[in-house]
């Protein structure tokens, strides 16, 4: 035998070698486009949405003038109420023209077309102040006026002089107007908290729509999800690991367990349709359906991860229970089940994570293009009062003509993202916790 | 088998424990233990020897019922405990494994404080009054299990941060807290230091004094310095069973000689 030097690669060392240099590298690359694809979405979401936190007002002295709002000069509030927003617009029309008349701007525009620059909601947002406070009548007040969704767009660069040659809801001399405005710093853009508190509009004010309400909504169905699932799946997870003989009922229901989490949501929305709402005559459109919808979706997802928690639990550690005469009970309250907490929580928390973000059954239960102007008042009304999902708000913005709407679809999976991650965190801090005591 | 050529003064001392007749485990198909007939008796050490896959450990199981959590796991006969069949339908194995304790091959704390390891089981059955009575029955029970010096300035920190012997001896300790009547060991000085394990002798020595002790060992030495009686396990087969003296000197079997001077095993 020749005597081989440590030094050198024999020849089928170097092939290994080489075969292992080149799989890491295999690797590395598929690290690197999946890195490059993240990066790409992310970017992609946070340069089309970041526009729908921000909004253009209007700062505008108003004179609310008592002849016009409370016409017996009484001060009664009932009186005062019965000026509908259409008695505001002219006190809007004379703000605009005395703001011409003060030379701070001019403008070739009736002051009715002025106006058009604002939101159709001008009017009754002076009218809530007004009902709020009567007082304010016979004032001038400075009011912070949304602009209307193509003035908005004006200033973030979407609506410009040439694409609005047949537009009719704007014209170039109210642009030019915008430009005075702008120039004096009456005009510019805020942090538009309305979009994550407020609530969806109809199409004609793109500007004043808002995740807020939908917001509501996605948050009372994780309720019924997180109430439902939870206790559901764990039990039925203990039991089926713990407990169960082992014998061909107990495997049937196991595979059909597997079997329904790869069943397609849509049909457990129809499942919805048909069992909620046709059958037991549960409102349409309430979060409390699209919550039980959602929880037959999640119940797999919660069994399946509980289950492999619960395995992964050392069979030492049941006998050692057992050993010292506790009761199988006891053993899995006061041992298993602790020791698998982590991973049940992990589970839960990514279930209700993917139910969030879940759009098609809630398609069928009527959950999309479902338009609430008015967050619930009380938890019954949030559970069975028709809403929509952020998800669903998401669709519909998503789906209407006005790229105003548009923006805001994106600024709406910039608030989910912000959610599922947040969800995501507390999980994985939850974990550390846990974890942290044995 | 039995052997009946005791000393008057033991005769006079010792009366029958547990007596099995009759006893076979399958495992599905496997016949792991092969119709054992043996009688422990009280305030004795039995020692269980064979070679590895003879059914020691398996016979052991079947004295605590823990054979129940396994679902493939049959056992027919009869084992008496103080004259009642363990394996009738009215007796709950919760309440038995309370008597009879068990100290396994491997060690297994829990995942939790020293303190709450050996605690655990008083808690549960609801022996201690308050929390100064609890304190005692753990001290009680880690100083019998020789670990009590090692651990006394640490009670809080986790059972499962202890080297292996220590969990071992913790889990004796933990064993011994519910003061059983019978208590079963599965090789429990497989994983110790001869210090540890001479403590853990003489443990069972002290033990021997008030239950019964059963134990399973690799050791021939140690069957022979702990035990008054020893059963020779081979093939699922009880081959021998009788004094630990005469077992080791004369034994009656050929299996049981090659076994203990080396030769199978
Ligand atoms: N859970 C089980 N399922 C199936 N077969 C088992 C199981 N436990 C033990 N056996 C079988 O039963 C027989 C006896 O095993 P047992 O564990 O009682 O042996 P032992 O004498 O304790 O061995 P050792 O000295 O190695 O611990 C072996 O053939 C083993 O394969
Ligand atoms: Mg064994």
């Amino acid at each position: 035998m020749t005597q081989t030097s440590l030094l050198k690669q024999d020849a089928r060392t170097a092939r290994r070698n080489r075969a292992e240099a080149r799989f890491k590298a295999y690797g590395l690359i598929a690290i690197g486009i999946g890195v490059l694809m993240l990066v790409i979405l992310l970017g992609t979401i946070f340069s089309r949405g970041a526009g729908a936190f921000q909004q253009t007002y209007l700062t505008l002295d108003v004179t609310l003038d008592a002849a016009k709002l409370d016409k017996k000069g009484k001060r009664d509030i009932e009186d005062i109420k019965k000026v509908s927003t259409f008695g505001y617009a002219p006190l809007l029309n004379d703000a605009f023209a005395q703001l011409v008349d003060s030379g701070a701007a001019s403008s070739d525009l009736k002051p009715k077309e002025m106006s058009g620059l604002l939101s159709k909601g001008a009017e009754a947002r002076m009218r809530d102040a007004v009902l709020d406070d009567p007082d304010l009548i016979g004032q001038t007040v400075s009011f912070d006026f949304l602009a209307s969704g193509r003035v908005d767009g004006y200033l973030k660069d979407r609506v410009t002089r040439d694409s609005i040659a047949n537009d009719k809801n704007i014209s170039v001399e109210q642009l030019d107007l915008v430009d005075q405005l702008r120039a004096a710093g009456l005009l510019k853009k805020k942090f538009n908290l309305a979009f994550i508190t407020g609530a969806d509009s109809s199409d004609a004010r793109p500007e004043a729509a808002g995740m807020g309400v939908s917001m509501v909504g996605s948050l009372f169905m994780m309720l019924v999800v997180l109430a439902l699932a939870l206790p559901i799946g764990v039990a039925a997870s203990i039991y089926l690991e713990e407990f169960a003989p082992e014998n061909w009922i107990t495997d049937i229901i196991e595979v059909n367990i597997s079997n329904l989490a790869a069943v397609p949501s849509i049909v457990f929305g129809i499942l919805g349709l048909a069992v909620f709402i046709n059958y037991m005559h549960l409102p349409n459109s309430a979060p409390l359906v699209g919550g039980l919808v959602l929880t037959l979706m999640t119940l797999p997802t919660i069994i399946i991860s509980t289950r492999a928690s619960l395995k992964a639990v050392p069979p030492s550690i049941r006998d050692a229970a057992l050993g010292v005469g506790a009761s199988k009970m006891q053993s899995v309250f006061h041992h298993v089940l602790p020791l698998a907490a982590p991973g049940i929580l992990t589970g839960t928390i990514i279930g209700l994570a993917q139910a969030l973000g879940e759009t098609a059954p809630l398609l069928l239960i009527g959950m999309v293009g479902f338009i609430a102007s008015n967050g619930p008042e009380s938890i019954s009304e949030g559970l069975l009062n028709p809403n929509s999902a952020m998800p669903a708000q998401i669709y519909e913005w998503a789906k209407r003509a006005d790229p105003a709407f548009y923006e805001r679809a994106w600024g709406g999976i910039i608030i989910l993202l912000v959610f599922l991650i947040g969800m995501n965190a507390i999980a994985v801090l939850l974990r550390r916790r846990f974890e942290r005591r044995w | 088998m039995r052997d009946n050529t005791q000393t008057p003064e033991a005769q006079v001392a010792q009366k029958s424990k547990i007596s099995a007749t009759g006893v076979q485990v399958h495992y599905g198909d496997t016949h792991a233990i092969k119709d054992v007939n043996v009688e422990i008796e009280d305030k004795t050490v039995t020692a269980f020897i064979g070679p590895s896959g003879c059914g020691k450990s398996t016979f052991l199981r079947c004295i605590n019922r823990m054979n129940d959590t396994i679902d493939i796991c049959r056992v027919q006969g009869k084992i008496l405990l103080d004259g009642e069949d363990i394996y009738d339908p009215k007796v709950d194995p919760v309440q038995l494994r309370a008597k009879v304790g068990m100290v396994f091959q491997k060690p297994n704390p829990f995942p939790k404080s020293i303190y709450d390891n050996v605690a655990y089981g008083p808690r549960i059955h609801g022996l201690a009054r308050n929390k100064a009575e609890l304190d005692e029955i753990v001290e009680r029970a880690l100083r019998r299990g020789a670990i009590w010096d090692e651990v006394k300035d640490r009670l809080a920190a986790p059972g499962t941060g202890l080297s292996g012997g220590q969990q071992q001896r913790l889990c004796i300790a933990r064993a011994v807290a519910t003061e059983p009547e019978v208590l079963l060991m599965d090789e429990p000085c497989s994983a110790l230091d001869p210090i540890a394990t001479a403590q853990v002798e003489e443990l069972i020595d002290e033990l021997r004094q008030n239950y019964s002790v059963v134990i399973v060992t690799h050791s021939m030495q140690q069957a022979a310095r702990v035990s008054q009686r020893t059963a020779f396990f081979h093939l699922g087969n009880l081959v021998e069973f009788g004094d630990t003296d005469k077992i080791f000197t004369t034994p009656e079997d050929p299996r049981t000689e090659s076994y203990i001077t080396g030769r199978i095993g």
